[in-house]
């Protein structure tokens, strides 16, 4: 009896401990650093504390802002288009008549499996003044397009880009809540005449509404930490037109080496993370 | 008819998710030029080698791949292992702190990578880390998403079959490695392959860490090549082949797993 009790208490803390102290070491104590380092400052080498400085001078500084302004629009845009079209597809390949499901599927997940820089690299190559989307542009009369050089094009680019990499992840996790849908609510309405897109926008989208949540709150936390894209894709540019909250901050840190300045800003973007999860939150719990 | 316009869309879609991977091997088998050339050209050409020797050159794929999959698979092992110990304590225990640990450990996924990342690099020049497999494995070891997934994959495990177990004598870790992970295997697989993408393709903290070329992963070559003022292209898309090949062919064969684990847990 005393062994079972033994095992009880002390067991459960033995298989946490790994992770916990690895947790400890490598993620809570540098996210509590940054917070201090975040009202500090380099002088000469050392950090020395200056209060709210750093978030002073972040609200006073044009570049930042303009960062701030892109990652928004890039957001506001990317955001949902790319959870509409998740959606859609979703629902196209949940249909029960459909065959060869497992190979549209994993063709459409596929582009989630490759690395942020080698696709922003294809993409790159294939948006250049003479790459292939421009050629197929010419050739079907509409003429090229400054993709990578327009302060407009380029965070189209992008979205693009970033659209054709995520859609079939979040397909995917749609397609798992989709299966627990009880089939006799979409009897039910083919019963009463409704059609199929009346089924969609009454039935489907509210029934997975906890699930359209989470993958909001995903992009939102993926896109506020937007770097690997931009920095392969436009290197920010043109002008700064694709500069992203997530980029500032690694020239920040690591080729000015301001690290206090840099601290701030990931800062911000925990505030701005936290701020619109809960705005998420809310809107979704509101209207049930 | 409508069934024909389905399958149609789903084509499409699918044409539009692959194609870029076959540009990318185009590119790769082809001079340089060829890409942007004015005859479109979607044949795959014979200069695979040619670019890939130029490749190696400029960036030793030899030592670039064994980096990469190298501290990939370190990683993976060693990540899978801690998270499933800690998710079967969340999963199957009672014990003191076990819900606020868990929140905390869920909460942390709100926080940007990039509030870490100085400290971290900070932490790793003062032990002298920097440009090791030890900077480039240990920090992310303990991964919250899969200790999450393997958890919820867990609590449908039946208890009465471990209560089972205790009372025939068997020992705790025997308990979890004989009788528990067995029946895990769709989960550890998905896990898996979450954290050998994971690895595989991070660039951020390998970019920071690691600044000599010796201590490259493929990323960070690959994006030092691109970087250049004057980019051979035929180079770069071998490199971007090279670089994907491995992850596709690690998620074919795991994909089955994968979209299962994913079902039976990430939506919960």
């Amino acid at each position: 009896m005393k062994k079972h009790v033994w095992r009880k208490k002390i067991v459960p803390y033995i298989f946490i401990a790994p992770s916990v102290i690895f947790f400890s070491i490598f993620m809570l104590y540098p996210i509590g650093y940054s917070f201090v380092m975040s009202f500090q400052t380099s002088v000469g080498g050392e950090m020395t504390f200056n209060g709210l400085e750093n978030y002073r001078r972040l609200f006073n500084d044009a570049i930042f802002l303009k960062a701030l302004k892109n990652t928004f629009i890039i957001l506001a845009v990317q955001v949902p288009i790319m959870l509409f079209l998740a959606l859609i597809l979703a629902v196209l390949l949940h249909s029960s008549l459909l065959k060869w499901k497992a190979m549209f599927r994993v063709s459409f997940f596929l582009p989630a499996v490759t690395s942020l820089v080698a696709y922003s690299i294809i993409f790159s190559i294939m948006l250049m003044n003479d790459g292939l989307m421009n050629q197929l542009l010419e050739w079907i009369g509409i003429g090229s397009i400054p993709w990578l050089s327009h302060p407009f094009w380029a965070k189209v680019s992008l979205i693009l880009a970033m659209t054709w990499r995520w859609v079939g992840y979040n397909m995917v996790i749609y397609l798992a809540a989709l299966q627990n849908i009880s089939e006799d609510l979409y009897e039910a309405a083919s019963i009463d005449g409704a059609s199929k897109v009346r089924q969609f926008f009454s039935i489907t989208i509210p029934q997975l509404k906890p699930v359209i949540l989470f993958t909001a709150i995903l992009s939102t936390i993926g896109t506020l930490q937007l770097f690997d894209e931009p920095y392969t894709l436009t290197k920010g540019g043109p002008s700064d037109e694709t500069l992203t909250i997530g980029m500032y901050l690694y020239q920040t840190g690591f080729r000015y080496f301001d690290f206090g300045y840099a601290s701030t800003i990931a800062y911000v973007i925990v505030v701005l993370i936290a701020i619109l999860s809960f705005i998420q939150f809310k809107v979704s719990g509101d209207e049930r | 008819m409508k069934k024909m316009s389905l399958y149609v869309t789903l084509t499409i879609g699918a044409l539009i998710s692959l194609f870029p991977f076959y540009w990318a091997f185009i590119g790769a088998t082809n001079e340089s030029g060829k890409l942007f050339s004015k005859q479109l050209s979607f044949v795959p050409g014979t200069k695979l080698v040619e670019n890939v020797t130029n490749l190696n050159e400029s960036i030793g794929i030899g030592r670039v791949l064994f980096n990469s999959l190298f501290v990939s698979l370190t990683y993976t092992i060693f990540s899978l292992l801690i998270c499933t110990m800690a998710a079967y304590a969340f999963a199957k225990f009672e014990f003191k702190g076990r819900d606020t640990i868990f929140a905390i450990f869920l909460l942390s996924m709100m926080i940007p990578y990039h509030a870490t990342v100085i400290p971290l690099f900070k932490m790793m020049a003062a032990f002298g880390w920097l440009n090791t497999y030890k900077a480039l494995i240990l920090p992310n070891l303990a991964y919250p998403f899969a200790i999450f997934l393997m958890r919820q994959n867990m609590l449908a495990f039946p208890n009465a079959l471990i209560e089972a177990a205790r009372i025939d004598g068997a020992g705790e870790w025997r308990i979890f490695f004989r009788v528990v992970l067995p029946s895990m295997k769709p989960a550890l697989a998905a896990t898996a392959i979450f954290l050998f993408m994971y690895q595989w393709n991070s660039f951020l903290w390998p970019l920071i860490a690691v600044s000599s070329t010796d201590m490259y992963t493929f990323p960070v070559a690959l994006s030092s090549l691109f970087g250049l003022s004057r980019i051979d292209y035929g180079q770069v898309m071998a490199g971007v082949t090279l670089a994907t090949v491995p992850i596709i062919i690690f998620f074919l064969s795991l994909q089955r797993h994968f979209i299962s684990g994913m079902l039976g847990s990430a939506v919960k």
